[in-house]
């Protein structure tokens, strides 16, 4: 019998369809991988067994035994606990008390026993030989111990299915066998482990059967044994690679953007070298907090760098905010696009010219017949789906939000584009649709910087691949030579 | 937004149409100039406070920059200063006031509500001490009416309100800086990096409040003889009020000027409609605060609705 089991599960969020008849199983002593793109539907799926948003359609049971009106407090209780990628730990709390806060029995005026809550969290660290301090405050622990705290958590709760989202995201090689120990710990305990990762090397080591998800269905379950890195990305893809990532050659020109020994501690870089050719687009790979983004920050003017230059075409130049990039011709699509790269309740049309707006004026009074019509030729050129451009871009989908943020900064003219995960957390429609624009920008001239968490992405996309680790680029290859073993050796911790 | 707005407007015109029913009075021209004149200064600041909420502040000193700026105007043309440099000296103290608050808030980060919080017991105490609870008496014969005479001085106000009002729709929308305030209220993140000055246009809200709360005061205290130190007490609600009933997000990024203009309406007609439907005046607030509650729980419902 399965120990866990979702049938037929459905879920809609307002007009879209996020889980289409997903069926998922998970045996005793088993570790079973999902995985899927972004927006595959594999984080809703755990939610829907965790209990945190309810099912529109569908039963998900424990031992043969229905779960009606889950909760994720009455999951825990079943032995359901999940660890997210982002730990979600109590960071004014002491890692003790952040154990204990799931793990004793409820009770608002219940009397707390310091001394056993402090013991109780000790036996659980040592239990997979974590060497932590119960009395340390969390928000004070690494990202890992964070998540060796979750999982100490997730054990005093006499863990039976242990949902795991992307837990080496942030890991080292070193943290992340130490992590596999414990998995294989559990799993002989007779746990069942639902293990969710993009890095798709790994899972012939710690996977048993991998389930792939596509655009909110059940594509295929297959033995982890059997499947190929190649074939599971084929799979996720639903399509051949070169129709997600069209990439053309496009000729390479002079080099535009120049950086040479860039330092900032406030944003944690040292010593970066490299250049971009117009029409070249330079991929960085490397793990979550590498720095890629913090690059692009200072790039960016919003960490001014200490040391080192930065010339565009030959010119040296000084940024200091982003005012200053953007007239040098530097514009940055950031990662967080419903945060940093559109304002929501703008329409499209002010969304596309947030960053021209003194081009769009004539004295001090905006333009609006010509804001329109920029607007108007911006949709059309770049496929945006929308109600038209006075639409609030926070009715858009993700893909489409995107192509405004993309468009926003195409319109300052700029010379060198950065893209920060570019196509994270959108369709796979549009992501193709994402990479073609890019080859058209680099067509036009455009020195394209590229940051990409996605392997397949930084494979199918770039001219040439940086890799960055610890804040520093620890190697540059060319599009023949670079493969996903090149790069994550380069990005590992040695 | 627009829910909100609509179901205001429906209220207003109910109440409206009740007055047209039980008391016809209500809308004798010269009761509707008194209730628009008598209100205007109000509105003024609700516009300035349109923008700053717009802009994803607050400003809760602005009723005691009325009282302060009001006594100032007084004291100013006791002192025989002329008119028309009163009225930009008082203007301009009151932009001094939001700039304080502006660099409160932008240079050292304190957010608004505490800033101004601090800002409004700071000046309703300092007029305190400074007056003493007297009263500005003994004003010029000019100063009253602008020594225009109650007709031409009420006409006066209403025309500078009205002037101000559309001033400010049109470089709401047509303005960058227009632009740039919604965008900040917004997302203020993407703003930045988009390249708007935030701090500088944060700055800037607060200085455009404080002068047209400045103003406001000007235009309120010539409707006397002698100007009372404890002017502008619960302006600060009644702005706030006025721009949350119009349907502008109390947390940035969305809302208009017309819809503070409905608001301003409705809360304006709400005492005096009461004394003409000849029901206790007591009731007043109580009646404020279920509008904007009905409005934000209508708006709730009607939203959650769609998102099905």
């Amino acid at each position: 019998m399965n120990l866990l089991e979702a049938r037929g599960i459905e879920k809609r969020y307002g007009g879209v369809r996020a889980l289409k008849h997903v069926s998922f199983d998970l045996r005793a002593g088993e570790v079973h991988a999902i995985v899927g793109e972004n927006g595959a539907g594999k984080s809703t799926l755990i939610r829907i067994l965790t209990g945190a948003v309810q099912a529109d359609a569908g039963t998900v049971t424990l031992d043969g035994q229905t779960l009606l009106h889950n909760s994720p407090h009455r999951s825990r209780q079943l032995g359901i606990a999940a660890i997210y990628q982002q730990p979600a730990i109590f960071p004014d709390l002491t890692v003790a008390e952040n154990i204990a806060l799931v793990n004793e029995p409820g009770g608002l005026l219940r009397r707390i026993d310091w001394q056993a809550r402090r013991a109780t969290a000790k036996e659980l660290l040592d239990a997979i030989g974590a060497d932590i301090e119960p009395e340390r405050i969390a928000g004070t622990l690494s990202m890992p111990e964070q998540q060796i705290v979750e999982i100490a958590k997730a054990l005093g709760g006499n863990v039976r299915v242990l949902i795991l989202d992307e837990p080496t995201a942030s890991l080292t090689e070193r943290e992340t066998k130490k992590l596999f120990g414990i998995i294989a710990r559990l799993r002989e305990r007779g746990a069942g482990i639902v293990y969710i990762s993009h890095r798709l090397e790994e899972l012939s080591r710690i996977a048993d059967r991998i389930t792939v998800l596509r655009d909110g269905e059940t594509i295929d379950t297959r033995q982890a044994a059997e499947v190929d890195v190649r074939t599971l990305i084929r799979l996720m893809a639903g399509r051949d690679l070169s129709a997600v990532f069209p990439k053309r050659e496009v000729p390479i020109g002079e080099p535009v953007l120049r950086v040479n020994g860039l330092h900032c501690a406030e944003a944690g870089i040292r010593n970066i070298t490299f250049e971009v050719r117009a029409g070249e687009i330079l991929g960085f790979a490397g793990l979550v907090g590498a720095g890629r983004t913090q690059l692009a920050e200072t790039l960016f003017g919003l960490t001014p760098p200490e040391s080192g230059t930065i010339s565009i075409a030959g010119q040296a130049i000084e940024i200091r905010k982003p005012e200053d990039a953007i007239r040098a011709g530097i514009a940055y699509v950031p990662e967080d696009r419903r945060r940093h790269g559109i304002v929501g309740e703008l329409p499209v049309r002010a969304n596309s010219t947030l960053a021209i707006l003194n081009r769009i004026a004539s004295g001090p009074l905006l333009q609006m017949a010509a804001e329109r019509t920029l607007a108007e030729s911006w949709v059309a050129k770049l496929g945006v789906k929308t109600d038209g451009i006075d639409a609030p871009a926070n009715s858009l989908s993700g893909g489409n939000q995107q192509k405004v943020a993309i468009a926003r900064w195409i319109a300052t003219e700029p010379r060198v584009l950065i893209l920060d995960e570019p196509t994270q957390g959108i369709d796979v429609g549009a992501k193709a649709e994402c990479h073609r624009i890019m080859c058209d920008l680099a067509e036009a001239g455009l020195a394209i910087v590229m940051i990409s968490s996605e392997l397949a992405e930084i494979l199918g996309m770039s001219d040439r691949v940086a890799v960055m680790r610890g804040g520093e680029i620890t190697g540059i290859s060319g599009r023949s030579e670079a493969t996903a073993e090149s790069i994550l050796g380069m990005a590992l911790p040695a | 937004m627009k829910s909100r707005a609509i179901a205001i407007g429906i209220f207003w015109a109910a109440l409206l149409a009740v007055l047209a029913w039980r008391a016809p009075g209500f809308f004798e021209f010269a009761n509707l100039r008194d209730i628009a004149v008598t209100n205007a200064p109000a509105l003024i600041v609700a516009m300035g406070m349109t923008v700053v909420i717009i802009a994803g502040q607050i400003d809760v000193s602005v009723g005691s920059q009325f009282a302060v700026a009001s006594v100032l105007a007084g004291t100013l043309a006791k002192a025989g200063v002329p008119l028309p440099l009163t009225a930009l000296l008082t203007a301009f103290a009151g932009m001094l006031f939001g700039c304080l608050n502006g660099a409160l808030v932008t240079a050292l980060g304190v957010p608004s509500i505490v800033a101004t919080l601090a800002a409004m017991a700071f000046w309703r105490e300092l007029l305190r001490w400074y007056t003493q609870g007297a009263w500005v008496q003994g004003l010029p014969a000019g100063f009253q009416w602008m020594g225009l005479g109650q007709a031409q001085g009420e006409f006066a106000i209403l025309t500078a309100t009205v002037l101000l009002f559309a001033a400010l729709v049109r470089a709401m929308r047509n303005l960058q800086a227009g632009r740039a305030v919604y965008a900040i209220g917004s997302q203020r993140e993407s703003a930045r990096l988009a390249g708007i000055p935030v701090n500088g246009i944060s700055f800037g809200v607060f200085m455009l409040l404080g002068a047209l709360t400045g103003l406001a005061a000007l235009l309120d205290s010539v409707r006397f003889s002698e100007v009372q130190s404890s002017a502008g007490a619960g302006l600060e609600l009644k702005a706030i009020s006025a721009v949350v009933i119009g349907g502008t997000s109390i947390t940035g990024g969305k809302g208009n000027l017309w819809g503070t203009l409905l608001g301003a309406s409705v809360l304006a007609v709400i005492a005096p409609a009461l004394t003409f439907l000849g029901i206790n005046a007591f009731w007043e607030k109580a009646i404020q605060g279920g509008i904007i509650l009905g409005a934000i729980v209508l708006e709730r419902v009607t939203s959650q609705r769609r998102s099905k």
